[in-house]
């Protein structure tokens, strides 16, 4: 469970990345969180996992405040989220296998990872995981050589292979064509109800969002301006929400990304 | 009619003043030089035929003399292999130390280049004859100039080109919940180490090269003979070393060059 309390995010330059945000986030769901760029969506995600420090509140994962968390504790929190990014973040020189198997190194000392041995078991979440995405075939290929799609397929292989109990996906299908864009949404709706992964996932594109999640949530200039279940989520709505003119805080906020 | 008229404006070009400044300026520095170092090109005529005796001096060269420094030669190449590696190891942490994407102390990070940039600024001859002075003649105050040369320029190289990795990875790293030396060893290693084998490559090069001449201060290898067949007016012998010394240099330049190409 995540629950985030009063959180907001300040940038030195003055613009409000997020303004007082309570929400709450339960085991097993597939929660889509959409808006414009610039709405805070990425800025969101990240505060989830730390990437980006917050300025004001609190974040909880499963209980544990990941915002007072630091060293191993912080890292140990951090192991328990995957996370996958619009440019996949594979490393491009590095074959699948050895990107897959970059997920299992929080498990693990300083001294093994230098050493480069991985144990048995990690071997075999690692094919488990590419198997899982169709992926396994190409263990051995370089990541550069695969495309678009595969390589956030890889990116997906490794937060299975890190045994995350929450995924973070920010902006996944972003540069991926249409049909790509379907079979890496699908992958990511397989492992959330075969593997009752939470599973977060920001998307530009509303109709995207109301096929896949079970819950969304709309960002804008930072606030939550709609949390609800897909049923609610009609265009209607998301009209009255987004349809008026944008406002000069969402392009302050535009600015930035 | 204003449209028409606003179409004929044509603003005045530049002017091109400041471009005959700058020519002006550099004659009169390339003069200024020619002048106080006392280089006249009449003077160069005047020496042509000395040069024409001395290349008549060196042939025939003396094939013969080849057995004599063929361990002087291998001595040069072996400095420039251990010094090459020794450099190139003492690089790595430094380079980490200097690279603003992986160092976020600034603090820190300036005053590691600054110590490098200071090292950079010795030229390996003085470095040489600096060894020498401490640790005495022979190959061991060479391969310690190297050293600290090929130190001095591997992790330049390497710094700048650790500045230009994709971060992505080392973001990815740290949300698995890796440690500073492990995102390292994954995000990093995997991205510069092909460049930095380049780096090396290219530094030993220049190291083979600086190597042969580093005897002239009692440094070891090559360069040694070169003092000595000169010293004594033995061209011929000269001759010998400096079209081996040719060979050697190009054979490694071209070997090199090859394995950087494969490598990037």
């Amino acid at each position: 469970m995540i629950e985030l309390h009063n959180v907001t995010k300040l940038y030195p330059n003055g613009t409000k990345g997020l303004n007082h945000i309570d929400l709450s986030i339960y085991e097993g769901e597939f929660v889509v969180i959409v808006g414009l760029s610039g709405a805070g969506k990425s800025t969101l995600l990240r505060s989830i996992n730390r990437l980006h420090d917050i300025s004001e509140g609190d974040i909880l994962i499963n209980g544990q405040s990941i915002t007072k968390a630091h060293g191993k504790q912080l890292r140990l929190i951090r192991r328990s989220i995957g996370m996958i990014f619009q440019s996949f973040n594979l490393v491009k020189r590095s074959s699948v296998l050895r990107n897959v198997l970059a997920g299992r190194v929080g498990y693990h000392s300083t001294l093994r990872t230098w050493i480069g041995r991985f144990p048995e078991r990690d071997m075999h979440l690692a094919f488990e995981a590419l198997n899982r995405v169709n992926i396994a075939e190409k263990a051995y290929s370089r990541a550069d050589e695969l495309s678009g799609g595969q390589q956030q397929r890889v990116a997906i292989a490794r937060v299975l292979a890190q045994e995350a109990t929450i995924i973070l996906a920010d902006e996944p299908v972003a540069s991926l064509d249409p049909l790509t864009t379907k079979q890496v949404m699908d992958d990511l709706k397989k492992i959330n109800q075969e593997l009752g992964i939470t599973t977060i996932v920001n998307l530009h594109d509303v109709d995207l969002a109301r096929q896949y999640a079970t819950r969304i949530i709309g960002l804008r200039a930072g606030e939550v301006v709609f949390d609800g279940p897909v049923a609610e989520a009609t265009d209607e709505r998301f009209a009255e929400i987004y349809g008026r003119p944008i406002e000069e805080a969402e392009l302050m906020g535009a600015k930035r990304e | 009619m204003n449209r028409k008229a606003a179409a004929t404006i044509q603003p005045k070009p530049p002017r091109r003043l400041k471009h005959y400044l700058t020519g002006a300026i550099v004659v009169l520095l390339l003069w200024g030089s020619s002048v106080q170092t006392e280089a006249t090109i009449g003077e160069l005529v005047e020496g042509f035929p000395n040069m024409f005796d001395l290349l008549k001096e060196m042939f025939p060269p003396k094939w013969t003399y080849f057995d004599n420094i063929v361990g002087a030669m291998l001595e040069t190449i072996r400095m420039a292999i251990v010094g090459t590696t020794v450099g190139a190891l003492m690089a790595i942490p430094i380079a980490l130390l200097c690279a603003s994407n992986l160092n976020k102390s600034p603090w820190l990070r300036h005053s590691v280049r600054l110590i490098l940039n200071l090292i950079r600024t010795v030229p390996d001859l003085l470095l040489a004859a600096i060894f020498v002075a401490i640790v005495g003649i022979g190959p061991l105050p060479g391969t310690l100039a190297l050293s600290v040369f090929s130190f001095g320029l591997i992790a330049k190289l390497t710094y700048e080109a650790l500045e230009a990795i994709d971060r992505g990875p080392l973001e990815a790293m740290t949300s698995v919940g890796a440690n500073g030396v492990q995102r390292i060893l994954f995000a990093v290693v995997p991205q510069i180490q092909a460049h930095f084998m380049s780096f090396a490559l290219y530094t030993f090069e220049i190291n083979v090269r600086a190597a042969a001449v580093l005897g002239l201060v009692g440094a070891g290898g090559i360069g040694h003979y070169y003092e000595i067949t000169l010293g004594f007016l033995e061209y011929d012998k000269t001759s010998v070393i400096i079209v081996f010394t040719l060979a050697i240099v190009l054979l490694i330049d071209y070997a090199s060059t090859k394995l950087r190409e494969k490598l990037l």
